[in-house]
């Protein structure tokens, strides 16, 4: 497995469940690299930056 | 049907406009008819739509001291009438086919190598503390930045599964896609977004 079939299944897990396989290629991976690891990370980030951006303001007031 | 104008009550908004910054209402406005064009595809429905959220917004603009609170209520208006449009028009089957072709594929295999390796260059670093940067105004103007650099069909949607929050079956409904073609789309936006917050926001400097 590459970086650009690593991200491809990184971004298509927030679509759907990968399958056992997928996981667990990915998984090495992810542990060898990097660059997808923090890549993967960020898909979690993005997603809660979109939720941010049109939800009311979950983190938006101070504590 | 409903023909009656809905002339709203003048005065009463009037006073609510006054309380929020001309210039910020106007910037406010452009976004969001940008957004929503982009999900419609439809300049008047869109128009509409923004109209209808901000006159919903500024009726209880008193309440709105921090511009970033106004504009996420606007927003979060605005995406529940989207999402009614878009599903009433997937319940007429009323689809609007957009195509896909070939849309930005430049750039995403500029980031890895003939090998499908991670160019040195691209390879993404990691994001010092994302969840502080949330509460700067300032990167939420590099957020809509990247956002509006992205080619219109990943824009699109990007938007509708992570703002609208719809699921694949109803992008693909609505846009008449298949679902590899929306994966793959969603893809490239998301490999383009994140490529362009880190170097606009998260400092390549980060990265250790
Ligand atoms: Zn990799």
């Amino acid at each position: 497995m590459n970086c650009e079939q690593a991200t491809r299944l990184l971004s298509d897990g927030q679509e759907r469940e990968l399958s056992f396989k997928e996981k667990a290629a990915l998984k090495i991976h992810v542990l060898m690299c990097s660059g997808c690891s923090n890549f993967a990370q960020q898909m979690h980030v993005l997603r809660d930056f979109a939720q941010l951006y049109t939800q009311g303001g979950r983190d938006d007031d101070k504590k | 049907m409903n023909a009656t104008p809905t002339t709203l009550d003048r005065e009463e908004n009037v006073e609510a406009f006054n309380l929020v910054d001309p210039v910020l209402l106007k910037e406010l406005r452009v976004q969001m008819l940008k957004f929503a064009v982009l999900q419609l595809s439809d300049q008047q429905l869109a128009e509409d739509a923004v109209q209808d959220a901000l006159v919903g917004a500024l009726k209880n603009a008193a309440s709105f001291n921090r511009k970033a609170a106004l504009k996420t209520w606007v927003f979060a208006i605005l995406k529940n009438k989207i999402v009614d449009i878009l599903r009433k028009r997937i319940r007429l089957k009323e689809t609007t086919g957009f195509s896909t072709d070939g849309e930005g594929e430049e750039g995403q295999n500029s980031l890895f190598d003939k090998k499908g390796f991670w160019q040195k260059e691209e390879r993404p670093g990691a994001w010092a503390q994302p969840m502080e940067a949330v509460k700067k105004d300032h990167f939420w103007l590099v957020f809509d930045t990247c956002l509006n650099e992205l080619p219109a069909s990943q824009a699109r949607v990007f938007m509708m599964r992570e703002f609208i929050e719809l699921d694949s079956t109803e992008i693909c409904e609505s846009l008449d896609m298949t679902t590899s073609n929306l994966h793959v789309l969603l893809y490239r936006s998301r490999l383009r977004l994140r490529d362009c917050l880190e170097k606009h926001w998260f400092i390549k400097g980060d990265r250790s």
